[in-house]
């Protein structure tokens, strides 16, 4: 197409703001109460990682392994899809995300906690982000049955899991890293181009995580990320 | 190339002898007196508001949005309005067509949709998975969508036209894109209908496209009409001037729509929307007077002022 520098980035929207909350609150009906159990698990592994971290590692990789393919599954692939037809192409990626997970951290174990300093700061505060998102709705106008629940909504878990992923010892695979990044710019370019405020909890995160993880690299403390 | 505005005594007296749209189901037992246009190909008439669905009927499986957009539908019909605009592009906005027209008894609907697909052997395919989402024996109008693969797919419907699978064929653009190419086309193509953006601000059509289309007998069907919500948000604050009555437009949606309707070129103007009272708004922006050239020129002049 000749002409993509006349496109703007509302231009890609295929749906209304309406529409889209709309997701959440049938899926938050769907699946009730599922959501108490998703948060309760998103706590248990933060308090396991802070406590615990080495010996809970490949469990709390497990946990998000299911989640994200729970999610890519439940929202993206039934769902999101049904409006947004690039959702169907983001709901293997998801799959590909929880399996990365399940081999790195789940069998080969690769997820410990042991981070100090700025990266370990920066996980905590992304991986409470993600747990509190609930808020999120209210606190941007919309009612409570509107809320973005980690494991079972795709930013809450997106942004969670880069906090994790930031605590664990470096040299992770950059794949792992990329994935629950590049969600988070692709939904805060969604937020963006429908004039919702939210837009920059995603983008905050990303760059938050992007930043704390070259921190290491460039710091000399790890060679990757 | 300019074509001469009807005065305002001939666009009066022509408000007076609309045509209502026929009554053929009791969907349309209220229609009031809305401006109909004829395709020039065939001569057959058509109410010059129609509805786009872009975004607004992308709604899902939401049962609750789905009968929102029935809603809009069924006032759509009853309000005098047949023709329906959709794309295999507007995510799920066909399937959800296709609910509400069943919901209110297939009712006369024009058709209107596009093929969107780079393959133009691909193409047959599309179009007959649109229809079974319409779920309409055959389309009134396909039309190939922003000029994409545009040569292979005009074949596939000519011929499909030839054998009376569908009545109409055209080529569409949106927000000002590819204008040259689209020009091109419609110099070399015998196409029944052309569909491109126009409103009071985005006016570059006036100049080529619109012309042309009147001197190759085409209709044209006006797409983002308040560039999608964006001109009438902008105007939301601003003041209607008191001569607005005298085409008896009551809001900004129907002063753009009443500019629009008046350039002679015009056959429909497909605004889209999810609600009921902005289809009865738009649609009794063609039911009364339009502007005629003085008009039209003072209108540009004071939206261009705010």
């Amino acid at each position: 197409m000749p002409d993509w520098w006349s496109y703007r980035l509302s231009d890609f929207l295929l749906f209304s703001p309406r529409t889209y909350w709309r997701l959440f609150e049938l899926h938050n009906e769907a699946l009730w109460p599922l959501q108490v159990f998703t948060l309760a698990a998103g706590v248990a592994a933060l308090v396991l990682a802070v406590l615990r971290p080495r010996s809970n590692s490949r469990l709390i990789a497990i946990l998000l392994a299911i989640l994200w393919a729970f999610v890519g599954w439940s929202f993206l692939w039934q769902r999101y899809a049904t409006i947004n037809w690039a959702a169907a192409y983001a709901a293997p990626v998801f799959a590909v995300e929880a399996l990365i997970l399940l081999v790195i951290g789940g069998a080969i174990g690769r997820l410990s906690s042991d981070q100090r300093g700025f990266r370990r700061i920066a996980g905590l505060i992304l991986i409470v982000l993600g747990l509190a998102y609930p808020l999120l709705a209210p606190l941007f106008g919309r009612p409570w049955q509107f809320s973005e629940v980690y494991g079972i909504a795709p930013d809450p878990t997106a942004i969670a899991t880069l906090g994790f992923l930031l605590l664990a010892r470096g040299g992770l695979p950059i794949l792992l890293l990329a994935i629950p990044l590049l969600w988070c710019l692709a939904s805060g370019a969604t937020l963006w181009a429908m004039d919702e405020p939210q837009a920059w909890v995603p983008l905050a995160a990303a760059l938050l995580g992007t930043f704390a993880a070259a921190w290491t690299v460039m710091r000399g403390e790890t060679k990757s990320v | 190339m300019t074509f001469p505005h009807p005065t305002r005594r001939t666009v009066l007296a022509g408000g007076v002898a609309l045509a209502a749209t026929t009554l053929a189901s009791p969907l349309r037992a209220q229609s009031p007196q809305v401006l109909t246009r004829s395709i020039p190909s065939t001569g057959e008439t058509i109410p010059s508001i129609g509805l786009g669905t872009w975004i607004t009927f992308n709604v899902g499986d939401d049962p609750v949005l789905r009968d929102e957009c029935a809603a809009v539908m069924a006032a759509f019909f009853e309000g005098g309005g047949r023709m329906i605009d959709s794309s295999p592009m507007y995510g799920s906005s066909q399937p959800v067509i296709g609910y509400g027209l069943a919901k209110l008894g297939a009712p006369p609907a024009f058709s209107a949709d596009k093929v969107w697909i780079s393959s133009g052997s691909d193409g047959p395919e599309q179009i007959e998975q649109s229809r079974r989402y319409w779920g309409v024996p055959k389309f009134d109008l396909m039309q190939v969508h922003n000029l994409l693969a545009w040569q292979e797919h005009l074949k596939t419907l000519y011929a499909m036209k030839e054998a009376g699978q569908v009545r109409y064929v055209g080529i569409t653009t949106s927000e000002g894109r590819r204008h040259d190419l689209f020009e091109e086309v419609m110099r070399k193509e015998k196409l029944d209908f052309v569909q491109f953006t126009y409103n009071i601000i985005d006016r570059e059509v006036e100049e080529r496209l619109l012309p042309l289309a009147r001197d190759r007998g085409m209709a044209v069907i006006v797409n983002r009409p308040f560039q999608q919500g964006e001109l009438t948000r902008a105007l939301a604050g601003a003041t209607l001037p008191d001569w607005a009555s005298e085409i008896s437009a009551t809001s900004w949606a129907q002063f753009i729509l009443k500019f629009i309707l008046s350039h002679p070129a015009v056959t429909v103007a497909i605004p889209a929307t999810s609600r009921v009272n902005h289809v009865r708004e738009n649609l009794a922006a063609a039911a009364g007077p339009l502007p005629d050239d003085a008009m039209r020129n003072r209108m540009v002049a004071y939206v261009e002022a705010l």
